[in-house]
């Protein structure tokens, strides 16, 4: 329709029809810009965010290739046998990785045997049983035990944990476990306090946070319904979590427990504090031994001469491959697990 | 205003609620219900959104004890045995009153699971007991022929109306006396609403069920007895066909005819 025939056929009594009509005209000019300041945005936005991912990527892949190539002079002085060789001699620039690597497996073990029952329970109490008025005290402060410093665990476990543990535990443990044929030998020698025991026992602590408040999260998301299904059957408290409320957030469960696995088997300072650093491999958990972070985080400052650097490095490059099979396996699981239940 | 409950003095009352209060907190949500469950009956609650036919339902297996801050007070009595006793073993109860809520609840398990799980919370049974058990209980669901070929498959790769039935032949498996349908068919299609209507109508001649629905069409068709509520109040108790064709009550009458609610 022309704007002009509107005028002239019809004037003063449809001066609305006018207006009308000139609008979309100073409106498209107006759009056009608009539009283009939009693309524009749109175009910056789009390439700021994909340049954000692509940082990752590039970071990763340039802590990787540090890595290798600061680990070289080590692979090729000792080959594979870096991973089957015990001794860690800086003056006879002989290295080998058993120990920490050892030690950092067994300590993360001992983390998660405590931590994830603990963390479970305490999940499951914070969810189902506890009544309301304590719930969010007891929540929060199980967060703060997250925020504390581990320098402030490590200190904690050197001045107080471990002499407890020297003084009341490790000799009951040891005079308790003596006729026993395996555990007599996990929980032999001398009580020293310090060790790989308390190692775990204050990684448990560490990694107890994340396990209860992703777990408390999880379970918080089951349909009240599916829980009142379960008691429907006739299921006491203990059935329903067993039986379903713990299968319909496993995902998320595991999750939570590999992600406390992870600060485990990185965790430096805590542990540097209360292992005792001594590269040894010893069946006993009560004897001290070192891990890889423990290791490179006491040694890296006095690592004169370059094959004892590039034997830190290799270390650290062991770490990070520990570190990412243990997540492949959990995404793997996962997978799993979802194709199973058909989720 | 509560009419009195209709006595039929043939039929044996299995379920005998008298003069039932309950509280939501401090809010009143039912107040002084009286009315007969008859043994193998179907009876269905009515009434608008809010006026307490769930929350009566919720009682009659203590399902409310889940939560803090509710409370009911008066009488129910499940062959002559008050099952508000706090001392009553809830689990037990649950076994005998069980429920089928409004969606679809499969558990996070295979289809046999499902079935197989509560039975397994109170009897030891061998495999082949438990596997004809387990036939028998989809068959009384009319799922068996839908479903027998992955039984290990998830519970929850069912569609909404198998989900329901898988759900009632759970309920079924464990041997209840009486059955509790919370709105069962509220989520579903009109063809497997169908389903479970029929399902229903035959279950009666094995327990004692009790419906809520807002379909009124529903509970005239599925049901032998019929409780209108409003606002807490049960407002009038009848055979379904009287109370549908000669309500007593005006405010009945209006909701049965569409004027409200």
């Amino acid at each position: 329709m022309d704007a002009g025939f509107n005028r002239q056929t019809r004037d003063n009594s449809v001066s609305d029809l006018a207006i009308v009509d000139a609008t979309p005209r100073a409106a498209e000019v107006d759009r056009g810009k608009v539009l283009g300041r939009m693309a524009l945005f749109d175009f910056f936005f789009h390439n700021l965010t994909r340049a954000a991912a692509v940082l990752v990527l590039l970071i990763l892949g340039g802590v990787i290739f540090s890595l290798i190539y600061g680990s070289l002079p080590a692979i090729k002085a000792f080959g594979l046998g870096f991973l089957t060789t015990e001794s860690w001699n800086p003056v006879t620039e002989r290295f080998g990785a058993v120990a920490p690597v050892y030690g950092t497996l067994v300590t993360s073990t001992i983390a998660m045997v405590i931590a994830v029952p603990l963390g479970l329970g305490i999940a499951i109490f914070l969810t189902e049983l506890c009544p309301h008025a304590l719930r969010r005290p007891i929540g929060v402060a199980i967060e703060l035990l997250a925020g504390i410093p581990s320098i402030i665990y490590g200190i904690w476990g050197l001045f107080v944990l471990a002499p407890f543990l020297q003084q009341h535990v490790q000799p009951a443990l040891i005079s308790l476990t003596a006729d026993i044929p395996v555990l007599s030998s996990l929980f032999a020698g001398p009580p020293y306090g310090i060790g790989m025991l308390t190692a775990g026992f204050i990684l448990a602590i560490m990694v107890l946070p994340f396990i209860t408040s992703i777990s408390r999260d999880v379970f918080d998301t089951v349909p009240p319904v599916l829980k009142e299904a379960a008691s429907g059957v006739g299921c006491t408290t203990w059935e329903v979590m067993r039986y379903v409320v713990i299968p319909y957030t496993r995902v998320g469960v595991i999750g939570g427990v590999m992600l406390g696995l992870g600060r485990a088997l990185g965790e430096t300072m805590a542990v540097t504090f209360v292992i005792g650093n001594a590269h040894k491999v010893s069946s006993s958990l009560l004897a001290p031994g070192t891990t890889i972070s423990a290791t490179i985080a006491n040694e890296f400052t006095e690592a004169v001469g370059d094959l004892y650097t590039s034997a830190l490095i290799e270390l650290g490059l062991i770490l990070f491959v520990i570190t990412f099979f243990v997540l492949a396996a959990a995404r793997f699981m996962l997978m799993r697990i979802e194709q199973k239940s058909g989720a | 205003m509560t009419a009195m409950p209709v006595v039929e003095a043939t039929i044996p009352t299995k379920v005998s609620v008298r003069d039932l209060d309950f509280y939501y907190g401090s809010s009143k949500a039912l107040k002084s219900i009286s009315l007969p469950l008859y043994t193998h009956k179907v009876t269905a609650f009515i009434g608008p959104s809010g006026c307490g036919k769930s929350t009566l339902l919720r009682i009659l297996n203590r399902m409310y004890d889940l939560y803090p801050k509710q409370r009911a007070e008066g009488e129910v009595l499940l062959d002559g045995e008050n099952i508000l006793d706090p001392h009553i073993d809830l689990n037990l109860l649950r076994s005998r009153v069980g429920m089928v809520f409004q969606k679809p609840t499969p558990f996070p398990m295979s289809i046999y699971d499902n079935i197989a799980f509560g039975i397994r919370l109170y009897e030891k049974l061998s495999r082949s007991e438990l596997d004809g058990r387990v036939e028998a209980a989809l068959r009384g669901a009319a799922l068996w022929d839908e479903v027998r070929d992955k039984l290990n498959s998830s519970g929850l790769g069912l569609s909404g109306g198998q989900q329901q039935r898988l759900c009632i032949a759970r309920t079924v498996a464990i041997q209840p006396e009486v059955i509790l349908f919370d709105e069962p068919c509220s989520a579903l299609d009109p063809i497997s609403t169908a389903k479970i209507e029929e399902l229903i109508d035959e279950m009666s001649e094995r327990y004692t069920i009790a419906i809520v629905t807002h379909n009124m069409q529903q509970a005239a068709r599925v049901s032998d007895f019929t409780a209108f509520m409003y606002l807490g109040d049960l407002v009038e108790f009848g055979e379904t066909n009287n109370l549908f064709t000669a309500p007593q009550n005006k405010k009945t009458q209006d909701y049965i005819t569409g004027r409200f609610g």
